[in-house]
């Protein structure tokens, strides 16, 4: 079954959403019979992948369709319950590579809540209205300012150690103590408890900003809504823009967008992805870039890479290596980082910053190989030149091929390449390269503009190997050959350790330890062996423990 | 042990003087308890003498005493059951163990909210019995509507014990947050549906002793066989007063029929409300109603929770030491009802979850007893007219069945047939507003309002004229 990552409002089976001026209402009202696979009924509100792309959806169309919504407020169209967390009878049936997926995308939404709330000045908002358990918790984490009714049974809790004997690791103890700050000893205890906290003790703890009786909930929420709103700069008379149905067409092995290919080689177990560069200059204003919409080349080239990335992770597990191509000029592709630059303030334009911001984030935490090569007749400028800068390693023929009059590769900085695309640790992509010289990152931004080719672009940096005519075949072919045959795991791993030097935030801590232990956990017998407590969950036995610790 | 030291404060059968730590806790807890008793107890009776039973000893002989008290003067305490010496846990993983005089850190959280949903119903029922007396139809049954609130009031000592003695400081706060919840407010309202439903005349109050208090027997059953010894030794002696909750229901319910029948008969018809009595159908609607909310109690068809409560040993079957199996049901199979479309089938699930289904079965099986009784009493006055349970999927708000409308024939039915006959199978506000428009009270000693029959004897060996409360 092929996991489709596209959908709309009208399509969505979960999630309710409804407009009060300024204020969006996302309500999870989870449909039991419409898991996206059989075998489990999605109870409590429960989610699987399904509910959450319906969520991701939900939070793009926030963005790009009501500029004038300032606050959203994320709660449950459920009487009794706010959310149960992820459905433990499918993760119970799944295959590991499935639930670390899953868990992927849905950190990578939580992690969008808290941009939106930051960047595109959407706050978000929970009005916890019921029971939140674990992932439902941890949605409610991603959120700038949790309400909590205090009816005597509405609780906030991360039921994974003591039940399933899984983590919240859907950033949930990240969020705890980093961006929450709970006191680590209260975390502890809390995480430890299957029935949550409740009520006063609750905002005492840190884990919710305020308990309200549950008749002045409404009212409350509509207050802090409001209030939240009334801090955006988002404009209130401006019309938002369309998402309109992605088109795509998978033919055999080959998916085709507007402006992205990718030819699928199972032989080789490799993904060619080929990006096309703008046809054209961007639109002369900025309303015509407005009228452009969906159209806006940056803009369809962040839906397209983000679609292409979230189809090849779920649908595409045993292709390890992508690798990157780009055919277009640099000069068009400049152009439309210029008006990236000229026009940041402005609500659509910043919304499409941040959306390619986010996708290239997405490239940089996929489990999968990523090679770029720059060839003649390549467009690798500014935010095409991400691809390279992402890549785990770059090669770029020097000259050009015996036959090819084209003009030999050349790859070009732009402004977009020095802030707007920072990687999950906060530093650019540029930065992460110059760990160990920072200052030549800085130095970069004299040549902005200028063509760099092959020897120049290895001396600053930007690319691993620069082959020439007699050796790129042989290299590349080679170095694609050779990754392929190393063990996925090991490759998966090391990867993930290299490409985040420097700093720690509380993305790259979410992705890098807490990810790593749950995806370590889920693994153990203790947790997956015939007597393991996610394997036993529901059935009513008792798990067993293999008491020795490692 | 069985003796109970009337003496103390707190009268009790545990040696309460020996556990100071414990002793504070509830002394601390009694003012409370007495506070919620002023403001949500019977309401415009607390000064008034009731004929009201004691228990004075734990054992089946004389464990009652019967005489006039104020109700906050009942003597509230803590009364457990004899323990069985050398009590194992009988089923589950840990089966073949010492039962846990303490409770174990495993289950700690577990056991504290069997034991506050529990709790939670007895001060509910009071609060939502509280306005009754001021309409009761005699003496005799506002007695008793006060035996039993002031015996619900004890049943949630029991669980304050329980809380108390053995969770600390978690369990001192829901101590008290029992007392704080309140049936039917919408800020803190009590845990269950069922409890948070108003009781607004007698003939509900009847109903919900006969089907909803009959589920915490079951409840209270099943956890009587819990391998925790003093959960098991406090829902054992729960039991025996829970005997006369019952009673009271079930015997309400018949004296309305057998009034019913008198009615028929004298007045040969069956409209009964130009005569001031309430009909058979009535009746009927009125159990439709009770017996769906109650089976909802009982939980999902098929629960996790309630295979994991069996399996770790702290709440087993109905009668599990009686039962000839293995105690562990892992490979057992039990037999659901189910939905199949638009029909209602039934299938093999595996026993452990069933757990809540085959509680509901039992429970199904002991009202249907009732109903027989009920319809001996028509039989006996020669009407042709049965009262029926009505089908385990109809007008169901938990479960499977939550989401289709089911006839009390136990039909799958359109939404279209449904709003065309509901009418008939519930109480109507036709029924509602009939009915308490009989709700009129009678306080003159052996007088009873006119749609109820007199019961066939008093209480405790008085005759039924007795002053069972002294109104003056």
């Amino acid at each position: 079954m092929t996991v489709d990552f596209r959908t709309e409002p009208a399509k969505y089976k979960h999630w309710k959403v409804s407009f009060d001026g300024p204020v969006a209402t996302l309500a999870m009202d989870v449909r039991e019979d419409g898991g996206l696979r059989p075998g489990y009924e999605l109870k409590l509100n429960s989610y699987d992948l399904g509910v959450d792309i319906e969520l991701y959806d939900a939070i793009q169309r926030l963005r790009f369709e009501h500029p004038e919504v300032g606050a959203v407020v994320l709660t449950s169209g459920k009487e009794r319950i706010f959310c149960a967390g992820a459905n433990i009878r499918m993760l119970n049936q799944s295959s590991h590579g499935w639930k670390v997926n899953f868990c992927k995308f849905t950190n990578e939404t939580r992690n969008a809540i808290e941009e939106a709330t930051a960047e595109s000045r959407q706050s978000y908002l929970c009005a916890v209205n019921g029971p939140s358990a674990g992932g439902g918790y941890e949605m409610a984490l991603a959120t700038d300012w949790i309400i909590l009714a205090d009816d005597g049974s509405t609780t906030v809790a991360l039921p994974e150690v003591p039940l399933p004997a899984v983590l919240p690791g859907t950033g949930g103890l990240t969020r705890l103590v980093d961006k929450r700050k709970v006191r680590r000893d209260r975390a502890d205890f809390f995480s430890t408890l299957e029935e949550g906290i409740k009520g006063q003790r609750a905002v005492e703890w840190r884990l919710v900003d305020e308990v309200v009786p549950r008749s002045k909930l409404e009212e409350t929420v509509k207050r802090r809504a409001a209030e939240h709103a009334a801090r955006s700069d988002r404009p209130t008379g401006a019309r938002g823009i369309a998402l309109t149905p992605l088109a795509r067409a998978i033919e055999g092995d080959r998916i085709t967008y507007g402006t992205i290919t990718c030819a699928v080689d199972r032989g080789r177990a490799v993904a060619e992805i080929t990006v096309k560069g703008p046809g054209a200059p961007p639109p002369a204003t900025l309303e015509a870039t407005h009228a452009a919409g969906a159209d806006f080349w940056p803009l369809a080239l962040a839906r397209e890479l983000d679609d292409l990335i979230l189809h090849l992770r779920a649908n595409e597990e045993e292709i390890g290596i992508w690798v990157f191509r780009t055919e277009g000029s640099a000069d068009l592709v400049e152009a439309h980082d210029r008006a990236l630059q000229e026009h940041a303030a402005d609500w659509l334009v910043r919304e499409i910053r941040l959306y390619l911001k986010r996708t290239f984030k997405r490239l940089d935490v996929s489990s999968r190989s990523i090679f770029t090569l720059v060839e003649p007749g390549s467009c690798f400028a500014g935010t095409l030149l991400e691809l390279a800068l992402a890549a785990d390693r770059s090669y770029m023929l020097d000259g050009a091929l015996e036959g090819d009059t084209r003009k030999p590769a050349a790859v070009r900085l732009t402004g977009m390449n020095f802030g707007p695309y920072p990687m999950v640790n906060g530093l650019t992509r540029l930065a992460s390269r110059s760990l160990d010289e920072p200052a030549r990152a800085d130095d970069l931004k004299r040549r902005i503009g200028v063509d760099l080719d092959a020897p120049a672009a290895a001396a600053a940096g930007l690319v691993t190997f620069t082959p020439d005519d007699i050796d790129w075949e042989d290299e590349v072919r080679v170095g694609i050959e050779a990754r392929a045959a190393f063990s996925p795991d090991a490759l998966t791993g090391m990867e993930a350790s290299l490409r985040f030097g420097g700093p720690e935030t509380l993305e790259s801590k979410i992705f890098s330890r807490l990810s790593a232990w749950q995806n370590w956990i889920f693994q153990r017998p203790n947790a997956v062996g015939d007597k393991g407590a996610l394997r036993v969950y529901g059935t009513g036995r008792r798990s067993e423990f293999d008491r020795r610790r490692v | 042990m069985a003796g109970i030291d009337y003496t103390a404060l707190i009268p009790n059968n545990v040696s309460l003087h020996e556990n100071r730590r414990l002793q504070r806790a509830l002394e601390d807890w009694q003012p409370k308890f007495l506070e919620w008793w002023r403001d949500m107890g019977p309401d415009g009776f607390q000064a008034k003498e009731v004929y009201l039973r004691t228990a004075t000893s734990v054992d089946a002989q004389g464990w009652a005493k019967f005489g006039y008290t104020r109700m906050p003067d009942y003597r509230w305490g803590i009364f457990l059951a004899e323990p069985e010496p050398g009590r194992q846990v009988n089923f589950g993983d840990h089966k073949g163990q010492p039962a846990w005089q303490e409770v174990p850190g495993e289950y700690r959280g577990t056991l504290r909210r069997l034991i506050v949903t529990q709790g939670d119903t007895e001060p509910a029922s009071v609060e939502q019995q509280r306005h009754l007396g001021r309409t009761c139809p005699s003496l005799y049954d506002l007695r008793n509507i006060f035996q039993v609130n002031v015996e619900e009031g004890r049943h949630l000592w029991a669980m304050v014990y329980l809380l108390d003695a053995h969770f600390g400081r978690d369990g001192r706060e829901e101590s008290e947050a029992l007392l704080q919840r309140r049936s039917g407010d919408a800020d803190k309202p009590r845990i269950l549906g069922a409890f948070n439903e108003k009781t607004p005349d007698w003939l509900s109050f009847f109903m919900f002793f006969f089907v909803t208090d009959r589920d915490g027997k079951y409840q209270l059953a099943s956890l009587a066989e819990s391998g925790f010894d003093p959960l098991s030794q406090t829902c054992r002696f729960m039991l025996t007063e829970e005997a006369h909750h019952m009673f009271v229901g079930e015997t309400g319910i018949m004296r309305i029929v057998q009034r019913a029948c008198e009615l028929m008969r004298e007045r040969k018809t069956d409209d009964l409300r130009k005569h001031g009595g309430i009909d058979l159908r009535t009746i009927q609607r009125y159990q439709n109603f009770h017996c769906s909310v109650s089976l909802d109690l009982f939980g999902s068809e098929i629960s996790t929770n309630a295979a994991n409560f069996y399996t770790t040993g702290l709440k087993g079957r109905f009668e599990e030491t009686k039962k000839q199996d293995d105690h562990l049901l892992k490979e057992a199979a039990y037999t659901v009802a189910e939905l199949d479309g638009e029909r209602i089938v039934t299938r093999e699930a595996g026993a452990l979850v069933s757990l809540n289904e085959r509680l509901r079965d039992d429970y199904i099986a002991d009202c249907a007893r009732g109903v027989a009784r009920w319809n001996e009493v028509i039989k006996q006055h020669g009407i042709d007219f049965e009262l029926r349970l009505p089908h385990r999927a109809f007008h169901r708000a938990i479960g499977m069945f939550a989401d289709v409308r089911v006839s009390p024939d136990g039909q799958v039915v359109s939404q279209a047939e449904w709003d065309a006959k509901h009418g008939n199978w519930l109480p109507t506000e036709e029924d509602k507003a009939y009915i308490e428009s009989l709700m009129q009270p009678v306080t003159e000693p052996g007088k009873f309002a006119n749609w109820i029959a007199p019961p066939a004897r008093g209480i405790n060996g008085q005759p039924v004229d007795f002053e069972y409360v002294r109104l003056a």
